[in-house]
């Protein structure tokens, strides 16, 4: 009897207990999806201000438009300068195209070599690439637009291609090292028995198990290139070869006679690229910044 | 952006470079090469985009150059001439003001929600992906236009704190308020280092916490003396490059400003970035040889804000758990 008791007394304590757990975490959910929606409140008032006509958009808290139009899509596709959009968004995708060939190539073999080579000076350079992460970009922009301007190479892509190939981005550098570090040694010790040098190793080994970091850093490289203001904004000087950003800058410059809700339509095409790859790999990014150095 | 490791991995490296131990003559020689084949890339990047550029702009900034007559060396007036320059003071002014209210909000805002997605319930990966979105887009022209939108006179923000009875008027046109539209846009990109506090979350041992509260430790005590020291290292990494990123702030500074009376950095100086008045003084006015001694004046600054924030980092970072590295 007793223990029959006890029993109900007890279980009955856990089902409020879970009653209060789910309540908990309906709360959570509310609380967490609220102050999403404070944080993302700018990108869909966006959305929704570019399917508004000019007059209507700045002032409007509103979300989305009753009747949508697509008239600033329309004007912002004519583009700006004589230019059209395509142009623009064409450029962009080269050199965003560019960065990543170049990035990957140049960071993975950089990272087998600090990974998996043991050579003189190995320690050294490796902390130089390090401390080129704390570096201050300012210090090499005048220098190198000197440089680019001499050898006529301003209003070109090269200038903002170059370093992508050189890789001078220690970031994705690390990320490879960091990854290929964690790659099992055994297998370059069975290609190194079977007779292959270390191009055979890298490219038939290290490069294919790679994989993950290679499109963790195509993904990033991509974002970045894309979204990169201050390289177009001191290297391009004709309409023609100015990238999304560089455009956008056109509208700002000219305020007044400019067309806004244009300006608010490009905005949000220039940002489709960049969702687009965060929704199809945003697990790729996630992990990016947050494993592959943690786990040492 | 990268991971705590780096900082570890720096000052361990620098500290003492792991020896390279001899092994069988014809690999090792085979090694030597192909170490250094590997790396060409870098190493022409490095000498040629890093190195070389650091020390032309090292000599430039004892030069007036405009890029159209030969340098001419002026030893150390452009460093005389920063010291009187009100401009550059003001410059100064705003990028400390942005730097010092910036990092500390968003580290804070960070943590707090990496604390409040930190547990087992069902959707916390969508939730991390989604906050961490803004540090994707933040640093695009895009997302400093829309900015400009939500804050520009009678705009959204406007009418909402005119709701509450704030009569400020927009932000971008009002001095006192336009660094800190900039400031509220850094704080927004708080995904990112939000998503390193939770992987370093992660790493504390839970028997810890049970210990802890086995003992009688409330939520705010096990916070303050379990999950702050285990977090310190991903603390002092984030402070770092967050604080370094800081000083480098232009995009959104240069588009949000622009049309503003006076250029770029207006309304009246209130957002003179570092980086724009080094871009006005070297690319506008054609100063080169001035924008050098900036570059190199911050270069110097960032350097020892480093190596205080190393130094100090003795007295707060805790490696206690990191042994079995």
């Amino acid at each position: 009897m007793t223990t029959q008791a006890v029993s109900a007394s007890s279980s009955s304590a856990t089902r409020t207990g879970a009653r209060r757990r789910t309540l908990t975490t309906v709360l959570w959910h509310v609380g967490t999806l609220i102050l999403l929606a404070i944080v993302l409140y700018p990108l869909v008032w966006l959305f929704g201000a570019s399917l508004r006509p000019s007059h209507d958009i700045v002032g409007n808290i509103g979300l989305f438009p009753t009747s949508p139009e697509f008239g600033n899509y329309q004007r912002a596709l004519e583009g700006i300068a004589g230019v059209p959009v395509s142009r623009f968004f064409l450029n962009s995708l080269l050199l965003a195209v560019g960065s990543v060939i170049g990035t990957v190539i140049s960071s993975a073999l950089a990272a087998y070599a600090f990974a998996r080579i043991r050579f003189t000076g190995r320690g050294v350079l490796f902390a130089l690439m390090i401390s080129t992460l704390l570096l201050p970009f300012h210090v090499l922009i005048i220098p190198q637009y000197i440089v680019f301007q001499r050898v006529g190479l301003v209003d070109t892509y090269v200038p903002l291609l170059l370093g992508k190939f050189l890789a001078t981005e220690a970031f994705f550098v690390f990320l490879m090292v960091q990854f290929m570090r964690g790659l099992p040694r055994d297998l370059d010790e069975a290609a190194k028995i079977d007779g292959c040098g270390h191009a055979r190793i890298f490219w038939h080994v290290i490069l294919p198990l790679a994989r993950p970091a290679i499109i963790t850093t195509s993904i990033f490289a991509f974002i970045w290139s894309w979204n990169d203001f201050l390289g177009p904004l001191l290297y391009l000087q004709t309409p023609d070869n100015y990238t999304l950003p560089r455009a956008l800058q056109l509208y700002i410059d000219q305020t007044s006679a400019s067309d806004y809700g244009a300006m608010i339509a490009m905005s949000m095409l220039a940002l489709v690229p960049v969702i687009l790859f965060f929704l199809a790999f945003q697990r790729f990014l996630v992990e990016g910044v947050s494993t592959s150095g943690l786990k040492g | 952006m990268a991971t705590p490791t780096v900082v570890r991995e720096a000052v361990e490296t620098t500290a003492s470079p792991p020896p390279v131990k001899p092994r069988k003559r014809g690999r090792n020689r085979r090694d030597q090469i192909a170490g250094y084949l590997f790396l060409t890339p870098w190493i022409l990047g490095f000498v040629l985009l890093t190195v070389g550029p650091m020390a032309a702009s090292l000599y430039l900034s004892f030069t007036n150059y405009n890029l159209f007559t030969s340098p001419q060396w002026v030893g150390f007036d452009n460093y005389v001439q920063l010291l009187s320059d009100p401009r550059y003071h003001q410059s100064v002014k705003v990028t400390l003001h942005y730097v010092l209210v910036s990092v500390p909000v968003k580290l804070v805002v960070a943590l707090g929600v990496a604390l409040l997605l930190n547990n087992s319930r069902r959707g916390q990966g969508f939730y991390r992906s989604a906050f961490y979105a803004p540090s994707l887009l933040g640093a695009s022209v895009s997302v400093a236009i829309v900015w400009r939108a939500l804050f520009s006179d009678d705009a959204i923000v406007d009418r909402a704190l005119r709701l509450v009875g704030l009569n400020i008027g927009g932000w971008i046109g009002n001095p006192d308020y336009a660094l800190w539209l900039l400031i509220l846009l850094a704080v927004w990109q708080f995904g990112a280092p939000m998503v390193i506090f939770l992987a370093g979350l992660k790493q504390v041992p839970q028997e810890l916490h049970e210990a802890a509260a086995v003992d009688g430790a409330g939520r705010w005590r096990r916070f303050i003396s379990i999950t702050l020291p285990m977090l310190s290292p991903v603390i002092f990494f984030n402070l770092l490059l967050e604080t370094i990123n800081a000083f480098q702030v232009f995009t959104s500074a240069f588009v949000v400003s622009s049309g503003a009376t006076g250029g770029a950095g207006g309304p009246a100086g209130s957002t003179l970035v570092y980086t724009i008045y080094l871009y006005q003084r070297g690319f506008q006015d054609l100063r080169m040889g001035y924008a050098s001694a900036m570059a190199w004046m911050l270069l110097l600054v960032v350097g020892l804000v480093t190596v205080l924030m190393f130094r100090l980092a003795r007295f707060w970072v805790f490696y206690g758990g990191d042994d079995d590295r």
